[in-house]
């Protein structure tokens, strides 16, 4: 085993190319730097903060209060920025370089750009949340803008003439008066520390002297450069975290209890040990692993491996047919509300026409393309762990916490991964290997497989939702009631110590279950009579489940925007009214607004959708064809934050099988500043299918004591053969005011998975005339739901 | 343990291997290649998709001793350091997000375009279907094949 906590040369120089940080070794041998080992902390350059952090630890948090910390110039003339940020594939990292160059004034191809490795680059606690651009995104520029403040400084000193003469370009500052002199930033501290401080209570706020330029003067932002990261994702030349390869590694596999809350009795282990490469079985409380030499061989071992298991005296939790039976009859563990506006029982009461529905989306799986996995290595007295944690300052924070080892001695190195939006927010698989490695004294890789990944991943909420609505003569609503219970009891932490996976089955138990949430509708409609509420129900069996609930993209937005745009659907079509001008009714209703113009921005959003599609105004349904393809058009509407989008799916129906073809799905977007508008338009894509998936084919299914839905055939997911003819994506500038002089840059991703599964019930209901409120729209389901209307 | 004699991306590799292993596992482990990735081990989702004589294969339930033909990796389409139209087009398209999937996508879709040079709409959605994807990049993978198919990239 090499002497220093490493990364094999060939992995170091794969990440340094993956990063596109070619320069940096030119900098290193300029600059004369000794270069004892090559590391990722050396990818810092010498003037990082990580940089302080010795390549064979231990690794201090870099300060987000040093300049340095977040960039530096090399002597060629190029930076490299570092970011405390993860990219899940949205390509975000190739944002972070459009705006901070912008922001520095040098061209974005001399850039590259950092992120995630807790030793290198400040905590901005990874990825989650959509937040990356709207938030982080802040001290990014604001750092930047702080370099250039620097730069200019610098200049002005060495011409002896004001900064207001100067000017800057591409990075090569001039004096306006006399373009003969001339420097570049490299000259003027490629090579050096800035050694500067900045300011801020916590790393969002972080900010330095010069403020950021107006959004008319940003140049970068708003173009298209292709994303660094995706060349090496075609040609097979990127090293994700499943690749890392260490001298001495070793490979581990879990057996996961047979049924939930299973006990372990006792293990044979001589089951598995004519195995070639056998190690050991490591187990502690109700964990257990096998290790061997080899892949193979460790897979062999798990599946060898002879566990006697107790099963539970008690079920675990309700077979999936009878969860919403189960849940609406639960004693809820929380409630919110109700939240009441004008009085909704007097005015139902009194209202022309009543509405009444129920709508049911059940358990949904992160289910990653591939499952969890990590390398961690103990070498040096450290633990190095090699992740594609989306939070992997979470992880590295959770794991010290877990093993009883100080931070300081913790690294998470971020890799790519298959992405589970929000899966590897409580990341498994890099705590187990910690243990392992800590267990074993050698780097240990373990993987999940597959059917454990499904059925013990961590899952979307059930939910069921009640609402009833109230019309007056003229069709208008008066009055709406929501009522929302979700199955999130002890809803899982980012990466917290006491509730990974691994710590659940070695029997540690917070005293108090996260308490989990529900979610209320969101949207800028005006209706004079509501009311809210929420609840939050329980399964019996609290810890140790494979139905424990995580964040998965937008947590709980799916399931409530479900409910609530189909029912305004429901309350169009009562009122005989087009759904588009139902819609905008209510949202033109008042013409008070919210600071960020949302409701101006609403409108906006739906009227772009609607133009973009080429929307008939008329009510639903459509009149029916005779053939067996019926068609129809749906839309629905929401905001997340400060997002505001509208989407319509058009769909086939096919009468004799109960298919649904989503044929073409469009998308009014609005999200502020947009920073690369092609980037944006594939997250978009890719963020609608995702919920149309949800729409169509996921469940999880279980019986008492087990998940059931354990591969791809168990638990489906969208396909190629379900993807839409066609997709429009129309990004909107809504804000009312074009001569506003800044426009902030809101999150995108998450938004755009809300809306996409009303809008295909309200477009099959369009179709058939048959209303879905049961998720998925499964072709059994459908057809079961046309025969019995009739249809 | 036996000594198995493979032929990849224009060389050849003996390693010493219990012969029954998948494949994946002796081109990730052994061979140090990367294209090739495991999904579910299953056969279902198509990352470990190589091609052995012309035809896209899911080497997470192949047999290591079974394969006797020329196995042709991610790594091996890209010709005298110029990419395969399918990984160009795939910049051009800037299919993937995560990309952790694309390996299947780009391979399955070459056996299909050299079986079929000139898709139908239908005959892409067929060929790919079995090719799974969790990011949901199929509109764009779909748009990146036509540009093959119609010679644009
Ligand atoms: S990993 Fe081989 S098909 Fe999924
Ligand atoms: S791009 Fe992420 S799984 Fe396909």
């Amino acid at each position: 085993m090499t002497p220093f906590t490493p990364i094999p040369a060939h992995i170091e120089e794969l990440l340094e190319e993956r990063f596109g940080t070619t320069s940096r070794r030119d900098f290193l041998k300029t600059s004369g730097m000794l270069v004892v080992s090559v590391s990722v902390a050396a990818l810092a350059g010498p003037f990082a903060p990580g940089a302080n952090a010795q390549v064979a630890g231990p690794y201090p948090d870099p300060n987000f209060r040093q300049l340095d910390s977040w960039i530096v110039i090399h002597e060629n003339n190029t930076a490299t920025f570092y970011v405390g940020k993860t990219d899940c594939g949205q390509g975000t990292g190739t944002a972070f370089r459009q705006m901070m160059a912008d922001e520095l004034d040098i061209a974005y191809d001399k850039t590259t750009c950092i992120m995630g490795s807790t030793d290198v680059t400040v905590d901005q606690g990874g990825s989650g949340g959509s937040d990356a651009i709207q938030t982080d995104g802040w001290p990014m520029r604001r750092v930047a803008a702080e370099a250039r403040r620097v730069l200019l400084d610098m200049a002005s000193a060495r011409f002896a003439v004001p900064v207001a003469q100067l000017t800057v370009r591409e990075a090569v500052i001039t004096v306006s008066a006399d373009p003969s002199k001339r420097v570049t930033y490299g000259e003027l501290i490629g090579g050096k520390r800035f050694n500067v401080a900045l300011t801020g209570g916590d790393v969002n706020a972080t900010a330095g002297v010069a403020r950021v330029k107006p959004v008319q003067a940003l140049s970068i932002v708003g173009l298209s450069p292709q994303r660094y990261d995706i060349p090496a994702k075609v040609d097979g030349s990127l090293t994700w975290a499943v690749d890392v390869k260490l001298p001495g590694m070793v490979h581990a596999r879990n057996v996961k209890p047979p049924v939930a809350g299973a006990t372990l009795v006792s293990i044979d282990e001589s089951s598995v040990r004519g195995i070639p490469g056998f190690l050991r079985v490591v187990s502690k409380g109700n964990y257990v692993a096998v290790v061997c030499e080899r892949e193979e061989q460790a897979i062999a071992a798990s599946r060898r491996l002879k566990v006697n298991w107790r099963k539970p005296a008690t079920p675990a939790f309700p077979k999936s047919e009878d969860l919403f039976n189960y849940m609406r009859g639960a004693t809820p563990t929380s409630s919110q509300g109700p939240n009441v506006t004008g009085n909704p029982d007097t005015a139902l009461a009194g209202a022309a026409q009543i509405i009444d529905a129920e709508y049911e989306i059940p358990f949904q799986g992160h289910t990653a393309f591939a499952p969890a996995h990590a390398m961690a290595d103990p070498s040096n007295g450290q633990m190095t762990i090699y992740s594609n944690d989306m939070k992997s300052y979470g992880l590295r924070a959770g794991v010290a916490q877990f093993l009883g080892i100080p931070r300081e001695h913790v690294r998470v190195v971020w890799m790519e991964g298959p992405q589970g939006y929000g899966r590897t927010a409580a990341d498994d698989a890099g705590f187990e290997a910690a243990f392992l490695a800590k267990e074993i004294g050698r780097p240990v890789r373990v993987q999940w497989m597959r059917h454990e990944e499904t059925a013990w991943d961590t899952k979307g909420p059930a939910f069921t939702v009640k609402m009833r609505g109230g019309l007056d003569t003229r069709g208008n609503l008066i009055a709406l009631d929501y009522n929302a219970r979700a199955a999130d009891y002890c809803h899982l932490g980012y990466n917290e110590a006491e509730t990974v996976l691994i710590a659940q089955l070695m029997g540690t138990r917070r005293a108090t279950p996260a308490a989990g949430s529900s979610a209320t509708p969101s949207d800028m409609y005006v209706i004079p009579n509501t009311r809210t509420a929420t609840q939050v129900v329980s399964l019996p069996l609290v810890w140790e489940t494979p139905l424990r609930t995580g964040n998965l993209r937008d947590p709980n937005g799916p399931q409530s925007t479900f409910a609530a745009e189909s029912f305004i659907d429901e309350m169009a079509a009562a009122a005989k009214a087009d759904p588009v001008e139902f819609r905008m009714r209510l949202l033109a209703a008042s013409t008070t607004d919210d600071s960020g113009f949302k409701r101006a921005r609403s409108i906006a959003v739906v009227k772009a959708a609607a133009e973009a599609y080429g929307w008939d105004a008329r009510p639903s349904p459509n009149a029916r064809g005779t053939g067996n393809i019926l068609t129809g058009r749906g839309i629905a509407y929401t905001f997340r934050s400060q997002t505001v989008v509208a989407e319509i799916a058009e769909v086939e129906v096919n009468r004799r099988t109960g298919h649904v073809w989503v044929k073409r799905l469009v998308c009014a977007h609005d999200c502020g500043l947009v920073i690369n508008p092609e980037g944006l338009r594939r997250t978009i894509e890719g963020g609608m299918l995702h919920s149309l998936s949800r729409a169509l084919h996921e469940e999880v299914t279980f019986d008492t004591e087990k998940v059931t839905s354990v591969d791809w055939n168990s638990h489906p997911t969208l396909t190629h053969a379900d993807t839409p003819a066609r997709i429009d994506v129309v990004l909107v500038n809504g804000d009312p005011n074009p001569n506003r002089p800044d426009l902030p840059h809101y999150g995108a991703g998450e938004t755009v998975c809300k809306p996409t599964l009303a809008a295909v019930a309200n477009a099959i209901y369009d179709a058939t005339g048959v209303r879905l409120r049961r998720v998925p729209f499964r072709d059994g389901r459908v057809l079961a739901a046309l025969k019995s209307a009739g249809v | 343990m036996s000594s198995v004699t493979l032929r990849v991306n224009g060389g050849a590799h003996t390693v010493d291997i219990d012969p029954s292993t998948p494949l994946l596992y002796i081109l990730r482990n052994d061979l140090g290649l990367q294209g090739p990735r495991f999904g579910c081990g299953l056969g279902q989702c198509g990352a470990c998709t190589v091609i052995v004589n012309g035809a896209a294969v899911r080497s997470c339930i192949t047999p290591t001793s079974s394969v006797k033909g020329e196995i042709t990796t991610l790594e091996g389409i890209a010709k005298d350091g110029t990419l395969h139209p399918l990984q160009q087009a795939w910049i051009d398209e800037q299919v993937p997000q995560c990309g952790f999937c694309q390996n299947g996508q780009i391979m399955t879709a070459k056996a299909l375009l050299d079986k079929n040079p000139n898709p139908t709409d239908e005959q892409i959605r067929d060929g790919m279907a079995r090719t799974l994807c969790r990011c949901m990049t199929y509109y764009r993978v779909q748009a990146a094949i036509k540009r093959v198919a119609k010679g644009v990239a």
